[in-house]
């Protein structure tokens, strides 16, 4: 964190320039930091200054009752230029809002990705465009779906699982959409299943918005979907699969709890599901590439599952 | 980094900035606190670190030589440093907050969050207005920090890399043009220097560090490249059709995807079902276990039976 400090102080000082009688916790709050941090931070800036170093060559701060006041900082009254890195991650993401239906019809990331190619030079506008975040089409339902959350209807969904391979009504308060892993979730309160779900949007086989305002309950809370959408519980089962080659994809679909090599390509994965039948799909799609090690239980329901389904083509 | 280290930096900034005419180290060493003023060598290795660490945040300092004068001089020019003056509309900075909450990896949400620091400072709003939509796009594979810097600064890279359904890993050198995200997951698009062929790599199959080999700006990307073509295997249309016969009552997801569903004798129905790839399909269709049966045509069937047949433990 220190060593963010100097380009902090080159951003703090012109806010504070642009800004005379910004509050302190408003401005802790815009730079992430502390309340004792920033004026550690005012108290730092006040001891620099012009050449000379005379109380008339030093920077003038003061935040008596919380307003902070700031003066005699003109050589560093403007912020520093925006970096290649800083102003490349902001393009990246620009030109991939772009995809959104949100956003189709405006002009705005236009407008937007101009100005900061302008502001940031050369270099950074080369940059972006060799890194690209492609998120396909939304699927149809994406909009419908955005609308009735910024509005605040419910919806009335018919939902497909595939690990259950079933369709199931439910009807959703819906709180956020998301993007995660370069696919589309409407985040909401189901009513079906009494708490928080993510539903991913091109499974919506039907979506109907419902002329009722939303009404989640107080436990209602955001998820956290900083490590991935699908998180299984410690509660489910613990399986492990051994991989040839051409299984190896299933370790990087899934999320595994471990992945050890077992030379030429093979590998030994074990990953949790809640589901054991999702995992019984998982082996017959694999075939002989993909073998279960534990527990027997599961082996044994492939088995038996792979000898009635070619019984089927014995007859068929 | 300490206390009176930030001082005597951001004082030395401030120096380099207010000055018209550069000055000398030896000038720097006396306007700014903080310097040895006794030990000319502890102070020459202080002052050229110092320099180092304010580039390395981006501070531009120019270094003049002139013919008449033993020592160079150093200032920094306003125009060089400063953010050009940037006005957005309201619509333009929400979509700017939106954007710099996309990335949720150290390095990339760093510099977005750096650079809406500086917008902020430098008078945009860009406090997040009320939308529903959120974006997030993880850059977790180890290699991604080091093949962004390769594909900025065009660096040659190797690395060892296991091709799909491939038993071994094999060590690739490659020109890298771009680093595509699709469907959530990354590739590298460049020119394979072992091949002599344009190639695509995934990231999450590189084993291993990334290495730079030479020097920036080693090669130039061809004119013109569609990186996403290169990224994005070819997907057959879906031009054959399949018969399969689906136990009544079961596959919803099936017949969601079936372009025909007819009712058929005794426990089942017959679909139609359009694919490109047998064995795609036959990864599907076994998955279903013994709900649905492959009738036509025969390719299909026997890749359905291979897979079940593979599957008896």
């Amino acid at each position: 964190m220190s060593s963010d400090r100097l380009p902090r102080l080159l951003a703090l000082v012109p806010y504070l320039m642009s800004h005379p009688g910004a509050q302190v916790p408003e401005v802790a709050r815009l730079f992430g930091l502390s309340e004792k941090q920033l004026v550690d931070d005012l108290q730092l800036v006040w001891m620099c200054g012009l050449p000379g170093h005379t109380p008339g060559d030093l920077i003038d701060v003061s935040w008596d009752g919380g307003e902070i006041l700031i003066d005699n900082a003109e050589a560093i009254a403007r912020p520093l230029k925006l970096g290649v890195d800083e102003a490349s991650a902001l393009l990246v993401a620009l030109r991939m809002l772009d995809e959104l239906p949100e956003f189709q019809g405006r002009d705005v990331l236009g407008r937007v990705i101009a100005k900061l190619e302008q502001a940031a030079g050369e270099g950074a506008a080369t940059v972006s465009s060799q890194v690209q975040v492609e998120i396909g089409a939304a699927p149809d339902a994406h909009a419908v779906i955005t609308d009735a959350a910024r509005r605040g209807r419910r919806l009335s969904l018919r939902y497909y699982v595939p690990g259950r391979d079933e369709v199931t009504p439910r009807e959703v308060d819906p709180l956020r959409v998301v993007l995660v892993d370069g696919r589309h979730y409407l985040e909401g309160w189901c009513y079906r299943a009494e708490a928080m779900r993510m539903f991913r949007v091109d499974r919506i086989l039907d979506v109907e918005v419902l002329d009722v305002p939303v009404d989640p309950p107080a436990e209602a809370e955001p998820m956290d979907v900083t490590g991935g959408v699908f998180r299984p519980s410690d509660g489910d089962e613990l399986v492990e699969l051994e991989l040839t080659p051409a299984g190896r994809w299933v370790a990087e679909y899934y999320p595994c709890e471990e992945v050890a090599e077992l030379g030429e390509g093979r590998l030994r994965v074990s990953l949790r599901a809640r589901d054991q039948s999702w995992l019984v799909r998982l082996a017959l799609r694999l075939g002989d590439s993909g073998r279960v090690l534990s527990p027997s239980s599961l082996g044994e329901r492939v088995t038996a599952t792979a000898r009635q389904a070619l019984a089927n083509y014995e007859t068929v | 980094m300490s206390r009176r280290k930030t001082e005597r930096l951001l004082n030395l900034v401030i120096c380099l900035l207010a000055t018209r005419r550069p000055l000398s180290a030896e000038q720097i060493r006396q306007a700014v606190p903080g310097y040895d003023p006794d030990n000319d060598e502890a102070f020459q290795r202080m002052f050229e670190r110092d320099k180092n660490e304010l580039r390395e945040i981006g501070i531009p300092i120019e270094v003049h030589k002139d013919p008449w004068e033993d020592d160079p001089g150093y200032r920094i020019v306003r125009e060089a440093y400063e953010l050009p003056e940037i006005t957005l509309e309201p619509d333009e900075a929400a979509v700017i907050g939106l954007a710099a909450q996309v990335w949720q990896r150290a390095s990339l949400a760093e510099a977005a969050g750096g650079a809406l620091l500086k917008l902020t400072a430098g008078g945009v709003h860009a406090d997040l207005a009320e939308s529903p939509l959120e974006l997030r796009v993880d850059t977790r594979d180890p290699a991604f920090p080091a093949l962004w810097e390769a594909v900025r600064d065009r660096r040659v890279v190797a690395f060892d890399y296991r091709s799909a359904g491939s038993e071994s890993v094999l060590r690739r050198t490659v020109e890298p043009w771009g680093v595509v995200s699709r469907r959530g997951r990354w590739y590298l698009a460049g020119h394979d220097r072992d091949r002599g062929a344009a190639r695509v790599f995934r990231l999450s199959r590189i084993t291993g560090a990334v290495s730079t080999l030479g020097r920036p700006g080693a090669f130039t990307v061809p004119e013109g490249l569609d990186l996403r073509a290169m990224v994005g295997y070819q997907e057959l249309p879906n031009e054959r059709v399949a018969q399969v016969r689906v136990r009544k009552g079961s596959c919803p997801g099936l017949r969601h995807a079936a372009q025909a569903v007819r009712a058929g004798e005794g426990e089942w129905d017959e679909a139609e079902v359009t694919f490109a790839d047998p064995e795609r399909l036959a990864g599907w269709l076994a998955s279903l276990g013994p709900d649905a049966v492959v009738v036509d045509p025969p390719d299909a069937r026997e890749a359905v039976i291979r897979r079940l047949k593979g599957a008896l433990q």
